[in-house]
């Protein structure tokens, strides 16, 4: 049986107004989606469905309060603009995208890679599998990379990635997004994640977004456009800070 | 205490990452050849025992001397290219990343890691249909032994998630399963 959008529409407003209910009665606020959400498919067989369990952090010999570090030889100076990689300017909407890199403290996370991969202007990936009919662009690959500056800053030239179709449900389609990965002081922090642009309309449709069922953590997701970091004549700006939950070890040693 | 700033919520990796996150030699942590490498590998599978072939884990441990220092160079870049030059063969760098192929099936190349207690790698999986990555811990079985409190406190088909079995060239195998019979241990870290 094909589902159709209203189908999950229904899905996504139960789970909706049971979260809404659940935190009027005094339950903890979700800051990440729950990993069992049935309206987006994919979920079904690839959650757990025992309780995760707690390991305390207290011990710094504990392995995941320390992470991977990287450095100026893991990434090209080009890595951040993904519009100078080919020969010749890619198709689309020139976006430039600044931000911070946190942790929960507001302390900047410095010198650390954050990677992005995106769709190109018509909404496709330059992966094999995606065979979305939207053309392919010859000078866009959608892959950028950088290393956090001692602010915790980072910067992308890039140009606005397309929304596209997808199979989870009938005319199911992905508001415009990009792909973001971020490494913290620890591995604790690590986080997947992906950034959207102001006012889509697509967000009411989308189970993958909505299943972050706080309606405060979701804004997080969401860009804001900075008219001060377009750049005149060249691109439009916009910014995202991007903050890691989870301990560190370096939390520990400061006795927080 | 100072204020806290509210986390930025996890998405999944998605079906597109292998054009970005994967990287020539991910999973060759070990200097090639070095004679004290191990090989950590098996299957990640669904709730219905099927393989996962669009899983991605990344694996982070300490070197043998018990550092958790780790090093740059992981994916060390060529600047004329734009191409991948491998690891540097000097440094230990503690981080691996893998995709499953299309089997499931994934295999990490590394040395034993020499963090205090029982020695393990730690294991972060993230998938398309995962909107939150899970982390676990592959234990050596037949490293040096002794308590671990997570290991203490699991009832034994539980513990038996986290062993890694040793087989043959030193090889160990350790199959994740995201949900079921047999249920991998997953961790949150407080
Ligand atoms: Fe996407």
């Amino acid at each position: 049986m094909t589902l159709t959008q209203s189908d999950i529409d229904t899905e996504v407003n139960d789970l909706q107004n049971a979260y809404d209910k659940a935190v009027a009665g005094g339950a903890p606020v979700q800051h990440h989606p729950p990993r069992d959400y049935a309206p987006y498919r994919s979920s079904v067989l690839r959650h757990p469905k025992q309780p995760l369990v707690a390991v305390n952090g207290g011990d710094p010999e504990t392995v995941e309060l320390s992470g991977p570090v990287f450095g100026p030889t893991d990434i090209t100076e080009i890595d951040n603009d993904l519009t100078v990689q080919h020969q010749g300017e890619p198709l689309g909407e020139r976006i430039t995208v600044s931000g911070r890199l946190l942790d929960r403290d507001g302390r900047p996370v410095r010198g650390q890679l954050i990677e992005l991969w995106q769709a190109n202007a018509s909404g496709r990936y330059a992966h094999l599998r995606d065979q979305h009919p939207a053309p392919l662009d010859p000078n866009f690959t959608g892959v950028g990379r950088t290393l956090t500056d001692d602010q915790g800053r980072y910067f992308f030239r890039t140009i606005k990635p397309g929304a596209y179709p997808w199979r989870n449900h009938t005319n199911a389609w992905r508001p415009a997004h990009i792909h973001f990965s971020l490494f913290g002081s620890a591995f604790t922090q690590r986080l997947v994640t992906q950034m959207y642009f102001p006012n889509d309309p697509l967000f009411p449709y989308d189970p993958i977004l909505r299943s972050v069922t706080d309606e405060s953590a979701r804004g997080r997701l969401v860009a804001q456009y900075n008219h001060d970091l377009s750049q005149p004549e060249f691109s439009l700006g916009y910014e995202w800070d991007i903050v890691l939950d989870g301990p560190s070890a370096t939390w520990i040693e400061e006795g927080r | 205490m100072p204020e806290q700033l509210l986390p930025t919520p996890s998405h999944t990796v998605g079906p597109f990452y292998g054009y970005a996150l994967p990287f020539p030699e991910g999973g060759q942590v070990a200097p090639k050849g070095h004679p004290d490498q191990i090989t950590l590998h098996g299957h990640v599978l669904d709730g219905e025992g099927d393989p996962i072939p669009d899983a991605l884990l990344e694996f982070w441990q300490a070197a043998p001397d018990g550092s958790l220092k780790g090093a740059p160079g992981s994916m060390r870049r060529d600047p004329v290219t734009g191409g991948y030059l491998g690891r540097n063969g000097t440094d230990f760098t503690g981080f691996g990343r893998v995709a499953t192929d299309a089997d499931g099936h994934y295999a990490l190349h590394t040395l034993p890691p020499g963090n205090a207690g029982p020695p393990y790698i730690s294991v972060c999986v993230f998938a398309r249909g995962l909107l939150h990555h899970l982390y676990t811990r592959a234990y050596l079985a037949d490293g040096p032994q002794g308590a671990d409190p997570l290991l203490d406190s699991l009832p034994p088909e539980r513990r038996a998630t986290l062993v890694a079995q040793p087989g043959e060239r030193r090889t160990y195998r350790f199959d994740i399963r995201l949900q079921g019979e047999g249920e991998t241990v997953f961790l949150e870290f407080q």
